[in-house]
């Protein structure tokens, strides 16, 4: 591997942007293609596969057999509210190894007692939201039930490229939270963005169980063709 | 949360900068149930020194070993090793499986 592209690998990924190695392991042929320049490489099919999937592996082309590295960023997740759901739903999410933050300004749902080992951040979403740097690699949910704190969380959202933006709520709420929302600026393709009620239709109905239905609806988002995306949600 | 592949490629910077000469070994495919999936690395460097895991432990050794020849030759080499039965039972795993590891120095031109 050249120094170069070592180099560039490294940035790429301490920026948080995909970058995938393909290799000629015949001949140890080597070149590099960052995320932004897969549409129009001769290998997008295969490369946009194995990135959906943040596989690498080895493909067949040509009769070259050459080994797809993926380096994709680690997917977050930022929780707003520390509430039921979300103390099934943080230990979940860690599992399926996403970096997950949980905000919310009551200390008294923020409270360590209620979240081992979670990173908590007790302020408004104005404060605590800009900071973690919600990326296209970030998914986010606002469970709170209470539209002074889900409202801003979901406005800041909408402002960023995260793959799925989710909020806990029944059709009427979300219907309700859709007026408010646009009444503060917020587009029809914004509100079109929100999974509400959020989660998988597989009949949840305890926390966890609710948890399990909105991290399957998640892994949809990130792992599925489009096309099949649209049929998940 | 610590993403060890990262830390693994920033080693292999530091220590090309360093003046290290060095290797880059990653698993490129597998077969049956190998320890560690494909894109796994392992870095060496010239004193032997290395970072990372392609087996689990398994074959780490005979890795470093050809490293070593792949960072004084600077040609790139493909590996392939069957875990075999009583070795992956020795190192806590149920069964066999077969894993190709590609050997490359890193700054080569």
């Amino acid at each position: 591997m050249k120094l170069e592209t070592l180099k560039t690998v490294n940035a790429e990924r301490a920026a948080r942007r995909p970058v995938i190695v393909v290799t000629d392991t015949d001949n140890g042929e080597q070149r590099l293609v960052k995320a932004a320049d897969i549409a129009a490489d001769p290998l997008r099919a295969e490369l946009s596969k194995q990135l959906r999937m943040g596989k690498s592996g080895t493909v067949e082309v040509g009769g070259k057999k050459l080994f797809l590295n993926v380096y994709a960023p680690t997917a977050k997740l930022v929780i707003v509210g520390a509430v039921h759901i979300s103390q099934a739903l943080a230990p979940l999410a860690r599992s399926l190894d996403y970096d997950v933050t949980v905000v919310d300004p009551r200390t008294a749902f923020a409270s360590p007692e209620r979240f081992p080992d979670v990173p908590l951040i007790a302020e408004w979403p104005d404060v605590a939201l800009p900071p973690l740097n919600i990326d296209h690699y970030t998914a986010f949910v606002a469970l709170t039930h209470d539209p002074k704190i889900d409202d801003p969380a979901l406005l800041h959202a909408f402002a960023r490229d995260c793959f799925y933006i989710g909020a806990l709520g029944s059709r009427k709420t979300h219907a309700k939270r859709g007026e408010r929302l646009k009444a503060q600026g917020a587009k029809d393709a914004d509100i079109a963005r929100i999974h509400a009620p959020i989660g998988l239709a597989i009949g949840a109905v305890s926390p966890s169980e609710i948890a399990v239905s909105i991290m399957a609806e998640i892994t949809a988002q990130l792992r599925l063709p489009a096309k099949e995306k649209e049929q998940a949600a | 949360m610590l993403n060890r592949d990262e830390d693994i490629l920033k080693a292999a910077e530091d220590w090309q900068k360093a003046g290290h000469g060095v290797a880059l070994a990653t698993v490129v495919e597998t077969w049956g149930s190998a320890p560690r999936p494909a894109g796994s690395s392992l870095v060496i460097n010239d004193d032997g020194t290395f970072l990372g895991s392609v087996s689990g432990g398994c074959v780490e050794g005979a890795v470093v070993t050809e490293a070593l020849d792949v960072i004084a030759s600077g040609k790139p080499k493909m590996l392939e090793f069957g875990v075999a039965d009583e070795t992956a039972w020795n190192v806590g795993l149920s069964c066999g499986g077969t894993i190709r590891v590609f050997v490359e120095k890193v700054g080569q031109s």
